[in-house]
């Protein structure tokens, strides 16, 4: 294989049913030290993840700070390792048969701080260059495939190829990240926040383009953000992270209007409302989320749930299919079996999900 | 009843090695107890505003004219005794960043004392008495056990309630918010922004809340001002400017929101990007981005145009349709 050819898209095999990356059984825990007498404390940021992505499609990955949601990003790309639990590329599981370098030829990333990832020591044209010159395509070659993806990501090589970081704008160093990040020719881009630091008006320019890309290349995105109005733009699927664990996932339509989880109707509920005859009246729950550093016993949301009951604060609920085959929960009141007292049949729980979806404003108070 | 806040034709220009005109002409009048929202992008001139109106800008570098008027108090020509007992005593601010704000070598507890002893001339005592009644009205759990805590042992949220408690502490007739929400967790901002209504509400203060996100605006003002490259370009009711927008960059900006689009079909997004305020922009700012803008846009600088009482706009394009649909 020649070095140029290397660096074409990396076809697909398995065809269009095998999922393009399938992540199984995934913990990554960190030692939080300890002091002299007493245990060590240990933050599960990613406790027993799995789930897939489809080939074409974007993959929303959403929760608050400590979820795990960046953690998760960054054990399939490599940038930490796992403690337990295997990813599989397109069918070939990575570390055995895909080396690491492979895997960076199909996966690439894109993070929030457009600065702070980039050298700021290098052109654009070098840093978009950089990666293609590692893998072998000679430098001519990688100067010419800088310049045509600047043109892809809507800046004239003419101008920018010369310029340092610090010369650009947060919306122009996001374009340079992705183009950077399309350069190696990858099947899947994560995107960690990525529209997150820039303005409105320049936040939808860039999810446009993002759109363009990826109908260009035949992407895949994993679109890992905080803003729900953002991810249910651009995502097909959605899950749903809570304390190193997915608590809820299904397509982003089933999501909005039929949340299972008593985190995930939260959520939604704590959008700020545009409507100003429609202003939130109450909080949907009250008090931080806690931290991953020895996280709480049983189903980890009990501690901020209004219906948590005993057999929540004991045993850990497992993520379960929700009726529609595309869409789990791990919620004892979706077990009808559980013995928690609301799990009941289909009648009660779509009066429930009624009330949130008619106006998003049900509070699921404490009290 | 004279507004509370009544800035007139604020204009503020750092100087150095790259001069940067930040605020060109900006009007705000802040009635008793009124919330306005100020809108707008990075660079538009919002947290300038804030600065300025508490005089926080760094002097040698900073340029200011017009007149800054807040209960009486000509801000601009505050000597820095009585700009002392006006910070905190009359105004007062939160941040973005509460570690920033806290210093985190004091107990919250003594750092509201602190300030209350500074401004009220209260005993200790009462001071801390006061402190702990403040971290309650805040909600914070525990709050006895919380006036010994150093702002590092607290959680992003409970540190900006600490920081809430400790900007209210003097009883400020108006408060200035720099995006309090803006780093916090979902099921926090929401929480955070419903208790500044309700202690807005029950203090009857004003406050100006500066925001870039337009469903933050819509929860906690009463009022909405747009800025754009140092200039407030389109100002109302909420509700008048969130249905009804007449500026083409808040119309642009309303529409480019990603609430409601279809899913994967393009957003309707702004071209182009805000301009470099290195020079004085001479006509309309936003001519450069706009679809309607043509000679008459680009002739000098655009007059505030009233389409209603307290309904104003800053654009030439602004055509009898247009007007007649913001007053529906």
């Amino acid at each position: 294989m020649s070095e140029a050819k290397a660096l074409t898209s990396i076809a697909g095999v398995g065809g269009p049913q095998q999922p393009l990356l399938a992540v199984k059984g995934v913990s990554k825990h960190f030692a939080a030290g300890h002091g002299l007498f007493s245990r060590a404390r240990v933050v599960r940021a990613v406790d027993d993840v799995s789930f897939s992505v489809e080939k074409g499609e974007v993959l929303g990955i959403v929760g608050e700070s400590g979820c795990g949601k960046s953690t998760t990003a960054r054990l399939i790309i490599g940038l930490i390792s796992s403690d337990a639990g295997e990813i599989t590329f397109d069918g070939e599981p990575v570390g055995p048969t895909l080396s690491l370098r492979e895997v960076r030829r199909r996966v690439q990333m894109v993070f929030q701080d457009s600065y702070a990832s980039l050298n700021p020591r290098l052109t654009v044209e070098e840093t978009i260059a950089f990666g293609p010159k590692v893998h072998g395509l000679a430098p001519a070659e990688a100067r010419a495939r800088s310049h045509e993806l600047l043109h892809k990501v809507g800046l004239d090589p003419a101008w920018f190829a010369d310029r340092y970081p610090h010369e650009l704008s947060g919306g122009q160093r996001q374009r340079i990240n992705i183009a950077r990040a399309l350069a190696l020719a990858p099947r899947l881009v994560i995107l960690d926040e990525a529209v997150s630091a820039l303005d409105k008006s320049i936040e939808a320019q860039v999810l446009n383009l993002l759109l363009d890309l990826k109908r260009e290349f035949d992407l895949t995105y994993i679109f890992i953000s905080h803003d729900l109005n953002v991810v249910r733009f651009i995502s097909d699927r959605v899950i749903v992270m809570y304390l190193g664990e997915v608590v809820e996932s299904g397509p982003v339509d089933t999501l909005w209007a039929d949340a299972r989880h008593p985190y995930t109707r939260a959520l939604l509920a704590a959008m700020p409302s545009l409507d100003p005859e429609q202003r939130t009246q109450a909080a949907p729950i009250i008090g931080d989320p806690p931290s991953p550093i020895d996280p709480p016993s049983g189903c980890r949301f009990h501690t901020r749930c209004a219906y948590a009951e005993e057999i929540c604060c004991s045993r850990a609920p497992r993520l379960m299919s929700a009726g529609n085959e595309r869409h789990s929960v791990a919620c004892f009141m979706a077990e009808s079996t559980s013995g928690h007292s609301r799990a009941t049949g289909a009648s009660k729980s779509n009066r429930e999900t009624e009330d949130v979806t008619d106006h998003h404003r049900s509070v699921l108070s404490l009290s | 009843m004279s507004p509370i806040v009544d800035i007139r034709d604020l204009r503020v220009r750092f100087t150095g090695e790259r001069a940067v005109y930040a605020l060109n002409g900006v009007d705000i009048t802040l009635d008793q107890g009124e919330v306005l929202g100020l809108l707008g992008e990075s660079g538009s001139g919002k947290s300038v505003t804030l600065k300025a109106l508490l005089r926080l800008l760094p002097p040698r570098r900073t340029q200011i004219s017009g007149s800054i008027n807040v209960s009486g108090h000509d801000v601009l020509s505050m000597d820095s005794a009585a700009l002392e007992a006006f910070r905190g005593g009359v105004v007062s601010m939160i941040f973005q960043e509460p570690m920033l704000a806290l210093d985190p070598v004091y107990t919250i507890g003594d750092q509201i004392a602190e300030t209350i002893v500074q401004h009220r001339d209260a005993s200790w005592t009462n001071a801390r008495q006061r402190a702990l009644e403040l971290l309650e009205s805040v909600r914070i759990p525990s709050a006895r056990q919380r006036l010994d805590a150093y702002p590092h042992e607290m959680s992003g949220g409970m540190r900006q309630r600490a920081m809430i408690a400790l900007a209210l502490s003097c009883e400020p007739k108006v408060l200035l918010a720099d995006e309090p929400t803006t780093a916090l967790d979902a099921t926090v901002q929401i929480q955070i922004l419903l208790l500044l209504r309700e202690l807005q509400r029950q203090l009857g203060m004003a406050m100006i809340f500066v925001t870039h996100d337009i469903g933050v605006a819509v929860e906690i003002s009463d009022r909405l001002a747009v800025m754009y490259a140092g200039r407030i370009v389109e100002t109302g009711t909420v509700r008048e400017v969130v249905k009804a927008p007449v500026h083409p960059y808040a119309r642009g900006l309303l529409t480019s929101t990603i609430r409601g689009a279809r899913r994967g079909e393009r957003l309707a997004a702004i071209p182009g990007a805000p301009p470099r305020l290195d020079q004085l922009p001479s006509s309309c700012s936003f001519a450069p981005r706009c679809t309607l803008a043509d000679a008459a846009c680009r002739q000098g600088e655009i007059p505030m145009v009233e389409l209603a009482p307290g309904r104003k706009a800053r654009c030439v394009k602004l055509s009898t349709e247009v007007i007649a649909q913001s007053n529906m």
